[in-house]
This record gives structure tokens, C-alpha cells and sequence, in this order.
């Protein structure tokens, strides 16, 4: 069995070895703005990445406008639209997931689910985020500059992606380039910081296999992060020589409107190889710390220990490792080396084994549980039927011929929107709903948390899955319309209306949450430290919000792993894991 | 209750949906009816999958919804369903996975007796080019492309002289026939594609690439670029025409070939003799 507190355990001793003396901040600046709290740097990092996720969304309601009603806005242009499309799709994909599931999930749960007082380099966690913030801005600037923002397509494919009549060409592109070389340098002292932190920073008995999967998650991806970003680094550069300097990396000789230019003998697909190394496990970057903190809502919220705890430990690990080798599946139809396609074709099949597991042990988890339908609950629920929707077109796509007719099509924009957009973005604000009350000592309103959930889930649906069936009649990604193609019927008109409308209408549920996260810090019902009756050490800290090193006088010491719930025979219907066995009597 | 309901309905309309939606593939008019057949597996697999899943999570929540007093069971593992879950869906995965490889393994080999068609993309028009008498089309260079040899066709190589190039107009191609389409293209990455035939591969400057199809079906095609091209992406449009053989002579008794466009007033000449 697991680490499931059937006999009596050893009772660990407490830690013999001296507390490490913090860094105590002495003013209001290096308390809150120069922090080395692992705490508010993840609130600095959450709050950069929802204010930045906040520009993504109102450019996807320009683009969906124009979708849906082409010319209605007299400004997108086809140039405008693509400068939507790349920026919507750079931001949502780093800025926003790979930065709020590790830089801001990742620094406030790592040391309070761990027994840690803060991560183990907070000068350079500091250092992480304001690099990270560096990264947005010089984002930002992008739409500034002269000629506007990189519109390239989020994948900045060579050689248009430097070209001179490409939107952005000028300015955009380097600015983008630049902000991208900043959040990989940003992001590693981070990540470091993260895996050093996991491995080193435990609390006394609380061992790799009592660590809760949420950990598990963000720990995988992050040793995953921390080995596909340098590929996506060396891209950045190489791509930024070609454009200022002329050199030829991923240029070939080529005739750009009608004039020769100097480039010559360099490789397109090398490009592609090296962004999709970075890409694919991007994908799991984003979807490991979204794995396990819905394994630990579900749990938590069915009051049932997490179904094959060691498995879904294997899974994320076999996930995380498969991802290294399924790359060149976003390149089938690229041109590269044919007989790849049977090799990645099967890589790329067989991750969908540890995947569907992970999604098994969900549902089994809920099965004979006391299950809560709180809200945290509610979204795990939407996320797993998102990503079971997003998770088994993938297997169209990724079964090399079937690929074929679908690469490139609305079908891929619908797939990965619910698999990576929308699923792990249900995770996040289940997430949110869950810890809120530890970060602010107050509880979400609840009747708007339910609103937000239902028109967030039933609309991005209505959204996503009807696209599929856009793609499946050969339309392609990237048309800024549709209308001219002579396969589309004037009935894809009027879905793509549709799908406009539920856009909009999902993008202003989002103020509704915004709302509830303002109101609720003032107004919200006070929480307690522990108002979900949780089992993992931070809802056992001495203080909510938990003060400046965590846990006050004592290091907790943790004797069980972290499903204890409803365990036969104990009273209360959860066991905390820095709880003592009881000794057995008789 | 409501929950459960509306997890239902999720299952239900998608279900509908797939059955009822007047968007779905064009009709087929290439050799590549296996891709559409290994797709519909694909459907049925995951559609199963999918349902099951998701019909599952509702009775769940449904029949173990909190009530007052109620308490969630105790099991951490069991060995033996996580085993059998896991071989079912190594054996769902492999029937998806075989039939794909198969159909994989025909796409990338190409019959011997397949003619050859050169698609060359550049922003954002199409030009073609079919062998000549000689049944080969010659080497090109980027170098050496301009106003008059807008495909970079090397003048030195005799087997180039007889090529049949087409500007802007539509592919001509023989029903029946397996054609090898060859793609280059002058600037940036493209993708001719035309729904109707299923098949696709990138043109990427500086290196050639290919697929191959038999159109089994006559008729105007629409060909779309599939891969992002910058801001004309949406109107570079091609076409392709198939038509029985003898249709296709005719027309292709009236292109021109390399030498009588590079050299016009040389080709009139001799004809006049």
C-alpha cells in the first residue's frame, strides 16, 4: 500500500537540525513590493499574469468579432488580425499559464504544502518575478512600437516571420523575441528555485511519496520547463540574429517580392524543430500543475483519498517523459523526413495510456465518495470534461494520416483551445476558489463563484466544440474569413456568429469573477484557517494568511500521506497530514 | 441532481450535434478514402470514450452527492481495475494507432507509375509546371528566377526545355491517375490545400517536398494555402481541374512550354519555316 495509515508509523522526532535564520524584510517596500516572501511573490505573480491574461482576452474578442462579423470593426485588417492572433496566443500559453501555474501557484503552494518556511533562494525567486514582470512589459511595448506588434502567428515560422511585409516586421518581432529571451532567463531562477525547494526544502516525514500530487504536478513540469525552454531560448536568439544581424540560421535563399534577398542556406524546419521541442512539452507544462491540483480539489472536495495515488505519481512522470519524444507531431505535414511520422505517431499515442489513467483515477475517486458540489468542485468537474473532449481529439491529430486532412484546419484551433486553454484555465479558477481563503483569509462569494463557473464552462463549450466541425470541412486556421471559400456553406456564417456571441459572453462572465475577487476580499465571509476540513499542511498553519515564515515557532512534522479522508474509524473525516497517529490500544 | 443533469445533456447534445451538424467533410474525390475511414474509427473510439467517461462522472454525481451523515469509502488502490483499465486503452489506442500506420505507410510510398506535377507557392499566387514530352521536369535554381523565368528553371538543362509552365491559372490533372505533386516555394512556408483530396505537405523554401494522390473524381477544385504565408494568406487561392484523359491532352496541347516563353520571337520563328 501507499503511505495509507493503516498500522501505526514510527513517530518521527522533530528537527534536529537548526531552523535557518529567514530574511526578515525591515520596510514597507521589501515587505510588499521587493519581496523575498515566496507568498507575495506569488501574488505578484498571479496578479502580473491576470492582468496580462486580461489584455489575451480582449484580443480574442477583436478576432472572434471579426470572425463572426467580418468588417464590423472597420480597423482588423488582415494585418491586425494576425497581430491578434500571435500576441493572444504568446500571451495566453507563457505569460499567462506557464507564469500563474509555476511562478504563481508554484511559489505560494510549494513551501506551505512541503512544511517549508520559504523557498530555498528567495533573493533569487525575487529576482524570477521581476524579470518575469520585465518580460510583460517589454511584451507590451510591442503594441507600441512603430509598425505595431509581431503578427507572425504565435509559432513565428521562418522565414515569414522576419519578412518585411509580415505585420510586426519591424519592431514587433525583436520586442517579442527580446520578452521571450527575458521570461526563459526569469523563469529558471524560478524553476531552480522550485526543484531545489522539492527536493531539499521538506518538512521532517513528509517523504517524495507523501507529497501531494498538486506538488507532484508542478514539480514534473517545472524539471520539464526547466529542459524544453533552452530550446525556445536558442531559437529566440538565432532568430533574433537573422533579423538584425542577416544571418542565415533558419534563411534560406529566397525571392521576396520579386527581389532576391541576401539570406542564404539556412533551414525553415530547423526552426520548427527547436520551437516544437520547446512546444510539445509546453503543452504538459501547462497541463502537469493543472493534473495534480485538480487530483487534490476532487479528493479534498469528495472527501475521498485520491484513487491510485503511486499511479497517478508514474503517470505524471511517464507523461512528462514521453512529452520529450512527440515533438515533430506538430510537423507531419511539415515536409520533414516522411518516415518520422511512425515513430512520433506512436510516442504520441502511446502518452494518451498514462493520460487516460490520470483521468480514470478522477472519476474513480468521485465513486462512492461525499461528494461537495462546492465550487472548486464544480470546475474540476468542467475540467475534466473539457480535457476528455480536448484529450481525445488529440488523438486525431496525433495519429500521423488522420493528421493529414486536419493539420492546419479550425479543428487543431478547436482542440487545443479545449485542451490546453480551457481545461487548465477551469483548473486555475477552481484553484483560486480553493486557496482564496488562505491567501486572504475570506471566502469567494459563492452564488457568484457558481454563476461565474456555469456560463464559463457551458459557453467555452459552445465555443470549442462546434469549431471542430469548422476545421472537419477543410476550413483553415488563420483565414481572418471564411466567407470567400467555395467548400463553406453560408450556415458556417451563422455558427461562426454563434461562437462570436458565446465568446462575449464568456470574456464578461470573467468581470464577474474580477468582481468577486475585489468584493470578497472586504466583504467575503471570514474563512478560518481550514474551511474545506483539508488534509495538506497549509491549511494547518498557525496563521491565516499564513505570516512571514509560515509556521510560527515549530517546523510541522508530517506523519501521513495527504488523502487521509474519511478513513474508517476516525472521527473527524479527514486526518491532517501533521496529525500524530494514535497510538494503538489493546 | 442538477449538476448530474447538466453533465448529461453535455454528453447528449454533443452527441446530437455530431449526428446532426450540417458541417462535415467535403465528398472525397481522391484515393485517400482510407484517412476518412480511419477517422471514423478514430470517432467511434473516442466518441465511446468520451460518452462513457462523462456519463459515468454524472451517475457519480448523482448517486454520491453529499447528503447528511453520509461518509465517502476508503479505498487507496486497486491493483487489478487499474491494470484492466489500463490494457483497454492500449488495446482502443492500438486499434486507432494500426489502421493510421498502415494508411501512413501508403502516403509516403509512391506508386512507379505516378506522373509528376511541381506546385510552386509564393506570396500569394501558384504557378505549376508539368513535364514535357520527355516525361521529366528539369532542375531549377533560385537564382536563377526573374520576370521571364518566373520559376528558376536552368536554361542549361535540356530536359527543363519542354516543361509546361502555368501562371496563376488552374492545375489540369487526369482522372485515375496517380500524380506526385512536387512543391517549392520562392519566399516564405505554404501548404496547397485542397479539401477534396485529404491530402497535404508544406512547401518550405529552399528544399522540395511532396505528396501523392489519384483523383478519382472529375471536376473544379478549390485549393486553399494551409500554412500562414502573412497577410494574404486568406485569398491565396489555386484551383485544380480533373478531367478524363482525353479532355486533359487537349488542354494540355494549348500550355506553353519553357523555351517558347523564354523565348518567344525565336519559337515564332520557327514555326513560320
Amino acid at each position: 500500500m501507499v503511505d495509507v495509515m493503516h498500522g501505526v508509523p514510527e513517530p518521527r522526532p522533530a528537527a534536529e537540525t537548526e531552523d535557518v535564520e529567514l530574511y526578515h524584510p525591515h520596510s514597507w517596500i521589501t515587505k510588499y513590493v521587493f519581496s523575498q516572501d515566496a507568498k507575495v511573490i506569488a501574488i505578484q505573480y498571479s496578479l502580473t499574469a491576470l492582468a496580462i491574461g486580461l489584455v489575451a482576452l480582449v484580443l480574442s474578442w477583436l478576432m472572434r468579432l471579426q470572425l463572426g462579423f467580418p468588417g464590423l470593426v472597420s480597423f482588423i485588417d488582415p494585418e491586425r488580425y494576425y497581430q491578434l492572433i500571435t500576441m493572444h496566443g504568446m500571451i495566453m500559453v507563457i505569460y499567462l499559464l506557464t507564469a500563474l501555474f509555476l511562478g504563481g501557484f508554484g511559489n505560494y503552494l510549494i513551501p506551505l504544502m512541503l512544511g517549508a518556511r520559504d523557498m530555498v533562494f528567495p533573493y533569487v525567486n525575487m529576482l524570477s518575478y521581476w524579470i518575469y514582470l520585465l518580460a510583460v512589459l517589454v511584451l507590451v511595448s510591442g503594441f507600441l512600437v512603430p509598425g505595431g506588434a509581431a503578427g507572425a502567428g504565435w509559432t513565428l515560422y521562418p522565414p515569414q516571420a522576419i519578412l518585411a511585409n509580415t505585420p510586426g516586421q519591424q519592431w514587433g518581432i525583436i520586442v517579442l523575441l527580446v520578452s521571450l529571451i527575458l521570461f526563459i532567463i526569469g523563469f529558471t531562477m524560478g524553476g531552480l528555485n522550485y526543484v531545489v525547494t522539492v527536493l531539499q526544502g521538506r518538512a521532517r516525514g513528509m517523504t517524495l511519496m507523501r507529497m501531494p500530487l498538486t506538488i507532484w504536478g508542478i514539480f514534473t513540469a517545472t524539471v520539464m520547463a526547466l529542459l524544453a525552454f533552452p530550446a525556445l531560448f536558442v531559437a529566440a536568439v538565432m532568430m533574433l540574429l537573422d533579423r538584425l544581424l542577416g544571418t542565415s540560421f533558419f534563411m534560406p535563399a529566397i525571392i521576396a517580392m520579386g527581389e532576391p534577398l541576401a539570406y542564404k542556406g539556412g533551414s525553415p524546419i530547423l526552426f520548427q524543430h527547436l520551437f516544437w521541442f520547446f512546444g510539445h512539452p509546453e503543452v504538459y507544462i501547462v497541463a502537469l500543475p493543472a493534473f495534480g491540483i485538480v487530483s487534490d480539489l476532487i479528493s479534498t472536495h469528495a472527501r475521498k483519498n485520491i484513487f491510485g495515488y503511486r499511479m497517478m505519481v508514474w503517470a505524471l512522470i511517464a507523461i512528462g517523459a514521453l512529452s520529450f519524444v512527440v515533438w515533430a507531431h506538430h510537423m507531419y505535414v511539415s515536409g520533414m523526413y516522411p518516415a518520422f511520422g511512425f515513430f512520433f505517431a506512436t510516442t504520441t499515442l502511446i502518452i494518451a495510456i498514462p493520460t487516460a489513467i490520470k483521468v480514470y483515477n478522477w472519476v474513480l475517486t468521485l465513486w462512492q465518495g461525499d461528494i461537495h458540489l462546492t465550487v472548486p468542485m464544480l470546475f474540476a468537474l468542467g475540467f475534466i470534461v473539457t480535457f476528455v473532449n480536448g484529450g481525445l481529439t488529440g488523438l486525431f491529430l496525433g495519429n500521423v494520416v488522420v493528421d493529414v486532412p486536419l493539420s492546419d484546419t479550425m479543428f487543431v484551433v478547436a482542440h487545443f483551445h479545449m485542451v490546453m486553454g480551457v481545461a487548465p484555465i477551469l483548473v486555475i479558477f477552481g484553484a483560486i476558489y480553493h486557496w482564496y481563503p488562505k491567501v486572504t483569509g475570506r471566502m469567494l462569494h459563492d452564488g457568484l463563484g457558481k454563476l461565474h463557473f456555469w456560463v464559463t464552462f457551458l459557453g467555452a463549450y459552445a465555443i470549442f466544440f462546434p469549431m471542430h466541425y469548422i476545421g472537419l470541412m477543410g476550413v483553415p486556421r488563420r483565414y481572418h474569413e471564411i466567407g470567400g471559400i467555395a467548400l463553406v456553406p453560408p450556415s458556417a456564417a451563422t455558427l461562426n456568429e454563434f461562437i462570436t456571441v458565446a465568446a462575449l459572453i464568456v470574456g464578461t462572465a470573467q468581470l464577474v469573477f474580477l468582481f468577486n475577487l475585489v468584493w470578497s476580499l472586504g466583504h467575503g465571509q471570514p474563512a478560518g484557517g481550514n474551511p474545506w476540513r483539508a488534509t495538506t499542511l497549509e491549511w494547518q498553519t498557525p496563521h491565516t494568511p499564513p505570516a512571514h515564515g509560515n509556521w510560527g515557532e515549530t517546523l510541522p512534522v508530517v506523519y501521513r500521506w495527504p488523502y487521509d479522508y474519511s478513513v474508517p474509524g476516525a472521527a473527524e473525516d479527514f486526518l491532517p497530514q501533521n496529525q500524530p497517529p494514535v497510538p494503538r490500544t489493546g | 441532481m442538477g449538476v448530474a443533469i447538466v453533465l448529461a445533456l453535455v454528453v447528449i447534445g454533443s452527441v446530437v450535434f455530431h449526428f446532426l451538424s450540417p458541417w462535415w467533410w467535403t465528398p472525397i474525390a481522391s484515393n485517400w478514402g482510407y484517412i476518412d475511414d480511419t477517422m471514423i474509427i478514430t470517432f467511434w473510439i473516442t466518441g465511446a470514450v468520451f460518452t462513457a467517461v462523462v456519463l459515468f462522472m454524472a451517475y457519480c454525481v448523482f448517486r454520491f452527492r453529499h447528503r447528511e451523515g453520509r461518509r465517502a469509502a476508503y479505498e487507496p488502490e486497486n491493483k487489478r481495475l487499474e491494470w484492466w483499465l489500463a490494457i483497454g486503452t492500449g488495446i482502443g489506442v492500438a486499434a486507432m494507432l494500426a489502421p493510421g500506420l498502415v494508411v501512413w505507410h501508403r502516403f509516403v510510398t509512391v506508386p512507379k507509375d505516378a506522373t509528376v506535377a511541381e506546385i510552386v507557392g509564393q506570396q500569394w499566387q501558384w504557378a505549376y509546371r508539368l513535364p514535357g514530352a520527355d516525361g521529366h521536369i528539369g532542375a531549377t535554381d533560385i537564382a536563377l528566377v526573374t520576370a521571364d523565368n518566373p520559376l528558376g528553371i536552368d536554361p542549361k538543362d535540356p530536359r527543363g526545355q519542354d516543361d509546361i509552365v502555368i501562371q496563376g491559372d488552374q492545375l489540369h490533372l487526369q482522372l485515375g491517375k496517380p500524380v506526385k505533386l512536387l512543391l517549392r516555394s520562392l519566399d516564405v512556408v505554404h501548404d496547397f490545400y485542397v479539401p477534396e483530396f485529404r491530402a497535404k505537405m508544406d512547401m518550405i523554401p529552399g528544399t522540395v517536398t511532396y505528396y501523392w494522390l489519384t483523383p478519382t473524381r472529375a471536376g473544379t477544385f478549390e485549393a486553399l494555402c494551409s500554412e500562414l504565408c502573412s497577410t494574404g494568406h486568406t485569398f491565396m487561392r489555386g484551383g485544380v481541374v480533373v478531367e478524363p484523359e482525353s479532355q486533359y491532352r487537349d488542354w494540355l496541347q494549348q500550355q506553353k512550354t519553357f523555351a517558347q516563353l523564354q523565348s518567344p520571337a525565336r519559337t515564332q520563328a520557327k514555326n513560320q519555316e
